[in-house]
């Protein structure tokens, strides 16, 4: 290792020669052979700067610090240092030396974990509270809308069906064929053990059209629009474009949340309609290969059994989960707060939140319209 | 001493151009404004200069290294010699002061954790923030408090050239005030050269040195800060009326 200092030991006293400039990138090394020497039996410490051309702050800190370390040791410190500039950004330091901690004030252990409670608490019933305000908005927003028929935003609305609702139809209508395609191919080899092949049509067409083409619907439009509902707004309140609509006298919940919750609630259940044909087709195909049951069998056999209750209890549905996916988007959208991690944050949230809710929706909808005996 | 020269440098946009030949000089030591009308180009200048915009011709040398043609390695010496303070600070905001502050130390230095800690809590200080504040967000603090944390981690290295864009904007004259005296001092304590971009007569009157008017896509006049009025700009007759 290469000498910075030169330590020269008199009796009890011990100079320490500084011989290069003394930066951030060499402070660590000099720390380490001044904290390496062993200072029994000294008295005086002679920090000699003579030989030094430029220290930074970081330095300057550093020294201060030896200082005020030896001084507790009963070590006296002396400075040699005769450079106007060097003496100047110690003084700097010296000024600038900020208070020690602050005394931590005494609070006993229950305190600490009430308070921790307490600040946990209060954030989860604020959120509820923001949830319930957002709605009690929106019902405002609704109410206005329905005050007069001009104050409804139909341009807004059409275009939130387009972006959000009919851009998305080939993916849930391929997604629904593949799962109408899948259940089809599976539940055919356990049908087949038993010949039974023809209740593969009570099978599918119960299943896709009251539960599957629903839930299968309402899963891809929250990962794909409600995400971007969430984005879409939450970058518009970084940008404080939601304030400058506000302060125009545009209420936030009539231009951008009403519109995107309607133009859901209208979209989901055509695009339910379309899984419910995709997946009954993916089960055909199947059932033609797999079963030897023709498309026109499959047909007769499905209008026979299959109740048309099935096919409106679907469809339903629709507004309901297209309500909570885009009330869910949105809101997650609205408490997004002033920095970029929190746009990601709620994206994700929202996304696992409706999904979650659509699921619990769908859960009280069976156990109702089974108890209504539907 | 020139620490940085710009050469005819020409700036192109999308076809409109912004800058026709750019030519001034900063000296060792000294602080520098960048003035004139709104988007005539002086962010755009500065940004060329801290290597974050290409510029198709033109020259500008930095420290003694051509930002054209010099190698990633001394790029990035180079760039740990410079601190750059944002007209908002851009300061990470996953991080609080405290880390914003201290990440560079931590990439680049081999100090530990008590050392950095105790430079990070000498440069809040510094900088006119209280201790307390270094466990804040960026989102948890005001626009001056974040303009003084930036300048803070800006600092952080002890760079010799200090960019601002933009210091005072944003706070109130009370601290602009204490903020132009902060950069005088740390110019004659801290040998910096200091470029800066700014609007605020005030300040551009207690702490610039000498100036480059950009106006018209030039120069229009570059010089102390006293002889400024003998050119014939419009923005220079308007602007220090």
């Amino acid at each position: 290792m290469q000498k910075t200092i030169l330590f020269n030991k008199q009796g009890s006293t011990l100079s320490l020669e500084f011989l290069e400039e003394i930066t951030l990138y060499t402070l660590a090394q000099i720390e380490k052979q001044i904290l390496s020497y062993s200072y029994k039996g000294i008295k005086t410490l002679v920090l000699n700067l003579e030989k030094v051309a430029f220290i930074d702050t970081a330095a300057a800190i550093f020294l201060a610090k030896i200082e005020e370390d030896m001084s507790s040791k009963n070590i006296q410190c002396t400075l040699i240092c005769q450079d106007k500039i060097l003496l100047a950004t110690l003084e700097l330091v010296k000024t600038h030396k900020p208070e020690k901690e602050r005394a931590h004030a005494n609070i006993s252990f229950v305190e600490k974990e009430l308070q921790i409670v307490d600040k946990y608490l209060s954030k989860y019933l604020d959120g509820i509270f923001s949830l319930i305000a957002f709605f009690g908005k929106s019902f405002m927003a609704s109410m206005y809308y329905l005050s007069s028929f001009r104050h409804i935003r139909f341009k807004e609305i059409f275009y939130e069906i387009n972006e959000s609702a009919i851009k998305a139809l080939a993916i849930v209508a391929l997604t629904s064929f593949l799962v109408g395609l899948v259940v089809a191919y599976q539940s055919a080899i356990q049908l087949k053990i038993y010949g039974a092949n023809i209740f593969i049509v009570d099978m599918l067409g119960v299943s896709i059209l009251r539960e599957l083409a629903p839930l299968i619907t309402a899963i891809v439009i929250a990962g794909r629009s409600g995400s971007a509902f969430t984005a879409q707004i939450g970058a518009m309140k970084i940008t404080q474009e939601l304030d400058a609509m506000k302060t125009m006298g545009f209420d936030p919940f009539a231009f951008l949340v009403l519109p995107r919750i309607i133009a859901l609630m209208i979209a989901m259940p055509i695009l339910i309609f379309v899984a419910d044909m995709m997946g009954i087709f993916g089960g055909m195909i199947v059932s033609d290969i797999n079963l030897h049951v023709p498309p026109s069998l499959f047909l007769d056999r499905l209008r026979e059994v299959v109740d048309v209750k099935h096919f409106f209890i679907g469809i339903i549905k629709g507004p309901f989960f297209a309500f909570l996916i885009a009330s869910i988007g949105i809101y997650r959208g609205l408490v997004v707060k002033d920095d970029t991690q929190s746009i990601g944050f709620n994206t994700t949230k929202s996304v696992v939140e409706s999904i979650f809710a659509v699921i619990v929706c769908d859960a009280l909808f069976s156990i109702a319209l089974t108890n209504l005996g539907i | 001493m020139s620490i940085i020269t710009v050469r005819d440098v020409k700036t192109i946009f999308g076809g409109k151009v912004v800058h026709d030949g750019l030519n001034l000089t900063v000296n060792e030591g000294e602080i520098y404004g960048l003035l004139g009308p709104s988007g005539c180009g002086k962010t755009t200048l500065l940004r060329e200069m801290v290597m974050l915009q290409d510029f198709p011709y033109g020259n500008i040398s930095i420290l003694g290294y051509n930002i054209h043609s010099m190698k990633e390695s001394d790029a990035q010496k180079l760039r740990r010699k410079w601190g750059v303070l944002f007209q908002f600070g851009a300061l990470f905001s996953s991080l609080s002061i405290r880390d914003n502050i201290a990440l560079p130390l931590v990439e680049y230095t081999d100090l530990h954790a008590g050392m950095i800690e105790e430079i990070v809590q000498f440069k809040i200080n510094l900088v006119g923030l209280k201790s307390s504040d270094a466990d804040l967000f960026p989102s948890q603090i005001s626009g001056g408090m974040k303009k003084k944390a930036g300048l803070a981690r800006a600092l952080c290295l002890d760079p010799k050239l200090l960019f601002l864009d933009e210091p005072t904007s944003g706070l109130d004259p009370i601290s602009a005030r204490e903020f132009d005296d902060l950069i005088l001092k740390l110019r004659s304590l801290l040998g910096l050269t200091i470029v800066m971009v700014s609007h605020d007569l005030q300040s551009i009157y207690d702490t610039i040195d000498r100036v480059a008017i950009i106006d018209e896509k030039k120069i229009t006049y570059e010089g102390t800060i006293k002889d400024v009025k003998s050119s014939k700009s419009k923005f220079v007759q308007t602007f220090f009326k």
